[in-house]
């Protein structure tokens, strides 16, 4: 095993782990407020301090990083869910109308910018979790879509799959029996990346207050919190900034370590 | 050349009317009257009529679509429900803002991500190379707005060498203006580096190995004089494709640093915009940046069929 993989593996497992050990159990309540409590530092009793409310932040990124997780698995879900269908239909349907028409639907949704097009989305239909799903599941499309496209069009190609028309299989039963098992591990690689650009993509959308509303905790709320605290209480950016990165970075590491791992062949994209 | 140029102009064309009819219909659908929400809750029936028949929102949704488009068309974006000024006038005043940290980041994330790309291709596998590979890592994970604290943090609240925040305007002067967009752009061209300088990187290697570079070497020049008279050239050009999406997509990710820094940007418009159901503003500075990238994308795929015909045929 790889460096990237042991790392990346641990660094999300770990927070995973507190994702779901905080259903049952946190150090503190992340509702309890305590006002004379507040803006500790880092102490035994608090292991990462407390926030302007008093409230223990090691519980509060505990919570927050249930909402970070569901956000970004969902997003990546839809993402798969659609893309990766249109992409095998493209594929099984090159060049004719239902391709072209697929991919350029593809480019056109990736020529928006698209936390633009997030933030028009939460704005309008008002700020959630869900809607911040949607918005970052809708860009996770394309990007499924063109991967499993891209890869499965030099399957089609390969004498396998002319053996399986030969045999008389349907393009919708090679589709889903032979082409997709191949571009599998391809989709895993892409999705652990898609998965670690949505938890960066939430924590910027609830930063602006368009992501999960209070009182649910959510790390890029944390920080617009924290905003104003941080020249008498730096502690309160400084934690939950690097929870972001270490989370950001242990899925980036894990991708690239299922890739060395699973193909070293494999190409990924990464805009 | 001819054909590719109208052909990619049709899809232009088309990706921009597309574009126009989803952002109408999703801020169409948006719950809320601006009429009303504008007079407040205890507005008589009338004035809000009124009020609504001077905004135009009487009209069948496809007329107000079509004026819409229309005015744009001719320079002419509406006026603002809410501050009654056209929209032109005020995306105008915005991009003096969000233009310039946009430029200033880009050229802030080249002049990173070159000398950092170079580098690490030249230093292939070596200790050099893995702390590069390593910092642009960190530089994807790092959210540019955190990122942004933590220079207010460290350059304006304990140094005090810049301001934390607001813009002075232009006319206080060039270097006060710059100066004041100098954290901003910092904090937005980290990431952009990063990406930059991998693609910098993998560019250079693959060229490394085209045999071009190996006549050069065998010609007699050193492996530094074969990577900056033929290798850099021909590296250059899918860098300069990302630099161009990149400018786009600064200019719209620029919204949420504009926020961190309280900069009257277009990022703040839009915010404002969206409080105050201003959808004609909301509407239109959308499109203006939908059509900055898409507008972007058609520039960097007439440059790349320039430089290489054999894309002309393609798609």
């Amino acid at each position: 095993m790889s460096r990237n993989l042991i790392i990346g593996g641990l660094l999300s497992a770990v927070f995973v782990t507190a994702a779901v050990l905080s259903f049952v159990w946190t150090p503190d309540s992340v509702e309890a407020i305590n006002i004379a409590n507040r803006l500790k530092p880092p102490n035994p009793d608090s292991l990462l301090g407390t926030d302007h409310f008093g409230r223990d932040i090691l519980s509060m990124l505990m919570v927050g990083a249930r909402t970070s997780i569901a956000v970004a698995l969902v997003a990546v879900g839809i993402g798969m869910g659609i893309g990766v269908p249109l992409g095998l239909a493209a594929a099984a349907r090159n060049g004719a109308l239902l391709d072209e028409t697929i991919m350029r639907a593809n480019d056109l949704i990736f020529a928006f910018p698209s936390l633009v097009i997030a933030i028009l989305i939460t704005a309008v239909f008002g700020p959630s979790a869900t809607n911040a799903i949607i918005a970052i599941g809708i860009f996770n499309i394309p990007v499924f879509a063109r991967i499993t496209r891209g890869a499965a069009l030099s399957l089609w190609t390969r004498e396998f799959i002319m053996a399986a028309q030969v045999a008389g299989k349907t393009r919708a039963r090679i589709s889903v029996e032979h082409i997709l098992p191949n571009v599998a591990n391809l989709l895993i690689v892409q999705g652990t990346i898609q998965f670690s650009l949505g938890i960066l993509a939430e924590a910027g959308l609830s930063y602006v207050g368009l992501g999960a509303q209070p009182p649910i905790p959510s790390w890029g709320r944390m920080l617009a919190d924290a905003q104003t605290m941080v020249s008498l209480a730096p502690h309160v950016a400084l934690i939950p900034g690097l929870t972001i990165i270490a989370m950001v970075l242990g899925l980036n590491l894990l991708g690239d370590g299922l890739r060395d791992a699973l193909d070293p062949r494999l190409k990924v994209v990464r805009t | 050349m001819l054909a590719y140029t109208v052909k990619r102009l049709v899809s232009l064309c088309l990706s921009l009317l597309v574009a126009s009819v989803v952002i109408f219909v999703v801020v169409e659908v948006a719950p809320g009257d601006p009429a009303s929400f504008m007079l407040g809750i205890n507005a008589q029936p009338d004035t809000v009529a009124a009020l609504r028949t001077e905004l135009g929102l009487d009209q069948s949704k496809i007329q107000r679509y079509f004026s819409w488009v229309g005015g744009m068309l001719t320079g002419d974006f509406g006026t603002s429900y809410t501050y009654r000024t056209p929209v032109s006038q005020m995306i105008a005043d915005r991009l003096w803002v969000s233009l310039p940290l946009a430029l200033y980041a880009l050229t802030l994330s080249t002049l990173i991500a070159f000398p950092a790309g170079i580098f690490a291709a030249a230093r292939r596998g070596g200790p050099g190379d893995l702390s590069v590979m390593g910092a642009t890592q960190l530089g994807v994970a790092v959210p540019n707005f955190w990122f942004a604290m933590m220079l207010v943090l460290i350059f304006a609240i304990n140094l005090r060498w810049f301001s934390a925040g607001g813009f002075p305007g232009w006319d206080s002067g060039f270097w006060a203006g710059m100066k004041a967009l100098t954290l901003p752009a910092i904090a937005l061209a980290l990431p952009q580096a990063a990406i930059l300088t991998r693609v910098m990187r993998s560019s250079l290697l693959d060229i490394l190995g085209e045999d071009f570079m190996r006549t050069a070497r065998a010609k007699g020049l050193s492996a530094r004089q074969a990577l900056w008279r033929h290798g850099l050239r021909n590296a250059l050009i899918p860098v300069l494709t990302i630099i161009g999406l990149q400018f786009a997509f600064l200019l719209a990710g620029a919204i949420i640093i504009e926020q961190v820094f309280f900069l009257p940007g277009l990022g703040r418009l839009i915010f404002q915009a969206i409080t105050q159901r201003d959808l004609i503003v909301v509407e239109s500075v959308v499109m203006l940046l939908v059509f900055a990238v898409i507008l972007v994308n058609f520039l960097v795929d007439l440059a790349y069929a320039a430089v290489d015909p054999r894309l002309r045929s393609r798609t």
